[in-house]
């Protein structure tokens, strides 16, 4: 399980820009392309939070819809996951959004 | 904690150098496979140093050494002191002896409650994709052509490489592979490996479902691939995880077995979207199968148009003179960019 890991990079990256102070919440971004489940890291974070500054910190996630654009009729494709198609049936989709993985911000103390 | 997987404890990597006998754990590693400095954050939480209202109100809490509630980190919670580091309380209450810090007012509270909010707009997997950025010069600089093999366990990973090296060798020609083995546990796949006297290193993720670059900068470390060969890392047997994991190679290979289900790439789109190549391997059986390789085809490149794909069997050697044409290939390409 993925999540774990990356869970502990979150706790970890936090922690490190924190400088000591008490993190409060941190805000993700998860694309809902990305290949991680919300879920999944929600479960994990308390876990690798435990014993850091991080630890009790409230965690948000805000998801970002997946984005595509089709590479033969130019035109913008909504994915709600990796197999979709464009309208005109092509699967030749540049990703424009959807597969973030990003720390927005945190609060601290 | 084992920071790979975060299991409860002594399940840590290691990497183990079967030519020398040598074992090196890698302990108290992050995600980045960056270590930990002694004093580092885990232990920030209750340090010296700690310049919080918040922080204080904690090590007042400490000194009294009794169960209460008070204010921490935007909420009320009761916390039990006997779970927490005593050397660190200790410091802090010398440190800060609560008659200077103690907040007594409502807005000392106010403020422990209320933080700044911090931009950090930072990507997760930032720290392993620079590492992997770092293998990645360091392997071109010295003309390295390095491939991240990836399947679901029991593909043929192993036994795609075995023959690979041997044929590799009796074609004289060819510049040398070494190898990085990836696997939870036993030394099983890097012995296969040394015994066709190829030099490998292992690395034991523990209950790590995946390698980072971290660990494979370690293993490169070990292993010191002479300039002009192939790098092959074996990854852990897992068609999720390794997926989001670069560990500075040119190129993913992904290993499908016949054996496998043919809609394995609609199933697990993340890795064959990552991958350049899908190498159908054990193509020898498919008299006893039902699988539509066709389909299997077109399954893969729904996910990925870009994707080729080599029909293999490691074990009768069908197809693998093309996977070595596009081994040739790829290693020629690569010094292409470099000199470019």
């Amino acid at each position: 399980m993925h999540e774990l890991s990356i869970a502990n990079s979150v706790v970890e990256l936090c922690a490190e820009r924190a400088m000591g102070a008490r993190v409060l919440s941190v805000t993700l971004e998860i694309g809902r392309l990305s290949a991680v489940m919300p879920e999944a890291i929600r479960f994990c974070f308390d876990v690798c939070a435990k014993d850091t500054v991080v630890e009790g910190a409230a965690l948000e996630i805000v998801e970002t819809p997946g984005r595509a654009r089709c590479l033969d009729c130019g035109g913008g494709v909504a994915m709600t996951d990796l197999l979709d198609r464009c309208e005109c049936g092509s699967v030749n989709l540049e990703l424009l959004a959807g597969s973030e993985l990003k720390i927005k911000q945190m609060e601290v103390v | 904690m084992c920071t790979t997987c975060g299991c409860a404890k002594g399940a840590g990597t290691v990497m183990t150098d079967p030519e020398t006998g040598e074992r090196i754990e890698m302990p108290a590693k992050g995600e980045s496979g960056a270590a930990r400095e002694p004093g580092s954050w885990r232990k920030l939480a209750a340090g010296p140093g700690v310049g919080s209202v918040a922080a204080h109100l904690h090590a007042r809490a400490h000194q009294h050494g009794h169960a209460h509630a008070h204010a921490h980190g935007g909420h009320e919670h009761v916390h039990h002191h006997d779970m927490d580091v005593p050397e660190a309380d200790a410091t802090l209450a010398e440190h800060h002896p609560h008659t200077e810090h103690a907040p007594t007012t409502e807005a000392a509270i106010s403020a422990a409650t209320h933080g700044t909010t911090i931009a950090l707009e930072q990507d997760v997997l930032a720290k392993n994709q620079s590492i992997a950025e770092r293998n990645r010069g360091w392997l071109a600089s010295r003309r390295i052509t390095a491939l991240n093999l990836v399947s679901s366990p029991g593909a043929g990973k192993t036994t795609l490489l075995e023959r690979t090296i041997r044929d590799l060798h009796d074609l004289h020609d060819t510049q040398p592979i070494q190898v990085i083995e990836g696997d939870q546990a036993t030394l099983n796949d890097a012995e296969r490996i040394r015994a066709t006297g190829c030099r490998v290193v292992q690395i034991n993720t523990g209950t790590g479902c995946h390698l980072d670059a971290g660990m494979v900068s370690r293993a490169l470390e070990q292993l010191d691939p002479p300039p002009h060969s192939w790098l092959m890392i074996e990854n852990v047997g897992n068609l999720v995880c390794p997926a989001l994991f670069d560990l500075g190679e040119q190129a993913k290979v992904v290993i499908l077995s016949v054996t496998e289900g043919e809609d394995k790439p609609l199933k697990y789109p993340h890795m064959f979207r990552a991958s350049r190549l899908m190498l159908l391997n054990k193509i020898d059986l498919l008299p006893h199968l039902r699988f539509d390789v066709e389909r299997c085809i077109a399954y893969a490149r729904q996910v990925n148009p870009a994707i080729e794909v080599l029909q293999v069997s490691a074990e009768t050697g069908a197809g693998m003179e093309a996977w070595y044409a596009w081994l040739q290939a790829t290693a020629l390409a690569e010094v292409g960019e470099t000199v470019r």
